[in-house]
């Protein structure tokens, strides 16, 4: 997909994209010349396909995690293979409300999310995971 | 929308002309992933698609027997179970209990008894009876998603499963033909086709589709296996017909393919399957150990030969 500016006959660029929230991306593009934006909002469906692929709109800061697809998607799964005890005792805490916060990502995106950010708490060399690395995570890998 | 067409709206620009995608960066993804798959198999030596025209001809089990008696000749040799929906080869050869180990920057293959690698879907199920059922916009959907789903799947071992060396991977497909236009798609010039049939017409003029879709996908296909042709009598050894009036190499001959040789009926064959224990090693001086060793001796001399 490619959006033009039908004003300035101009292609507009990639801005940002959000969610999925509720089944839906929120991906805004901007015209560079007449600094129009418009946002396409996708509907359960497209939001759907787009996973599917196994891509990111607007790219990925980081590569994707192995199996992520399958591991992300697939509805009844075995429990992982058990980390290292050295690894899990690293691991970062979360606080209750950064937990709660996590609970308001949808339910199929919830153990990406989570190691996405307990990954980066732990490049980061935090011990606690509180609301405020929620939102720094938040930043650096949806901005 | 002829009658928008004033002049000033035909001279917008169309989508050819608008030179990359904005910044989406949605093919460069795709071309990523295709990239990831050609890199995870580069120390593959030979990618074999092993296909069959209906369910239940034993491919699976030709397949793992395949796999144990070239492990035996000295060739390394991994098998991946394109049969998501039924998964059969991990317990086949015994990796039933394991489960898909994901590293930092790779899936790890179970290993089997012989040293086979092994990555099927059966890894990431909980118990033999649970279905694949994918996360969908409602479940009244998922079926609309079980194909994309599946490719989807599919790519995503091909790219993420790190094999090391192997002489042979194997890829267990599902029945039927449908998966080989997209795997010809992934692995481009790099895998090629056998397939399994039975001495019956209709195994016969099933699986000449998938022949057919599987050429015009552009895959080399180099071999037929004919299974359950003739049936080892338990106490005698004898080999008698199991359908009648059969010829595997004329049948062969008639789908374009050199035939690989023939596989016999042997109920021990399947008891193994069922147990995951390696037949031709339990079973070494039966007719149909030696019919495994034979076929496996032929598709590595074909295979050998086209380097
Ligand atoms: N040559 C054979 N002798 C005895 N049993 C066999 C033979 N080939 C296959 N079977 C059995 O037939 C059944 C179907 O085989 P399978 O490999 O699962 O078929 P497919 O993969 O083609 O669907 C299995 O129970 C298997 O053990
Ligand atoms: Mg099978
Ligand atoms: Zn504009």
């Amino acid at each position: 997909m490619k959006f033009l500016c039908v004003r300035c006959d101009e292609p507009m660029a990639f801005e940002k994209a959000e969610g999925p929230e509720e089944g839906s991306l929120a991906v805004t593009f901007a015209c560079a010349r007449c600094g129009a934006r418009f946002a396409l909002l996708t509907n359960p469906w497209e939001t759907q396909l787009v996973r599917t692929l196994g891509v990111r709109i607007g790219g990925r800061r980081v590569p994707p995690e192995p199996m992520e697809l399958v591991r992300g998607t697939l509805v009844q799964q075995r429990d992982p293979e058990p980390a290292p005890a050295d690894v899990r005792a690293a691991a970062p805490v979360w606080t209750a409300e950064a937990s709660q916060r996590l609970e308001r990502v949808p339910e199929f995106v919830r153990p990406m999310a989570r190691q996405a950010i307990e990954r980066y708490a732990t490049e980061q060399g935090y011990r606690e995971i509180t609301v405020r690395v929620v939102d720094e995570a938040r930043a650096r890998y949806m901005p | 929308m002829a009658g928008l067409g004033n002049g000033k709206e035909t001279k917008m620009k169309r989508y050819r002309e608008i030179v990359g995608d904005g910044g989406s960066a949605v093919l460069a993804q795709v071309q990523e992933q295709r990239a990831r798959v050609e890199s995870r198999l580069a120390r593959v030596r030979h990618v074999v698609a092993v296909a069959s025209g209906k369910g239940g001809v034993g491919k699976s089990v030709v397949v793992a027997n395949l796999a144990a008696s070239l492990t035996q000749q000295g060739r390394r040799v991994g098998v991946l179970d394109g049969d998501l929906n039924g998964p059969a080869i991990a317990r086949m050869l015994g990796v039933g209990h394991q489960t898909l180990r994901v590293e930092r920057d790779h899936a790890a293959p179970a290993i089997g008894p012989l040293g086979i690698k092994v990555v099927s879907m059966a890894l990431l199920l909980p118990r033999d009876d649970t279905p694949v059922i994918w996360e969908a916009p409602t479940q009244d959907d998922a079926y609309v998603w079980r194909g994309t789903m599946e490719a989807s799947a599919a790519r995503e071992f091909l790219a993420d499963v790190e094999w090391g060396e192997l002489d042979y991977l194997f890829i267990d497909l599902p029945p039927g033909a449908e998966r080989l236009p997209h795997l010809a798609g992934l692995l481009a010039g790099r895998v090629r086709g056998a397939v399994v049939t039975i001495p019956s017409q209709v195994s016969r003029m099933i699986v000449a589709k998938a022949v057919v879709l599987a050429r015009t996908a552009g895959i080399d296909m180099f071999g037929e296996v004919e299974n359950m042709a003739g049936y080892v009598c338990p106490r005698c050894g004898a080999v008698g017909d199991l359908f009648p009036g059969d010829d595997a190499e004329a049948a062969a001959t008639s789908l374009g393919l050199p035939s690989l040789g023939t596989i016999p009926f042997d109920p021990r064959i399947a008891l193994c399957a069922d147990r995951g224990d390696p037949f031709i090693a339990v079973y070494p001086d039966t007719a149909a150990a030696e019919a495994f060793a034979a076929v496996a001796s032929r598709l590595d001399a074909l295979l050998e030969a086209c380097g």
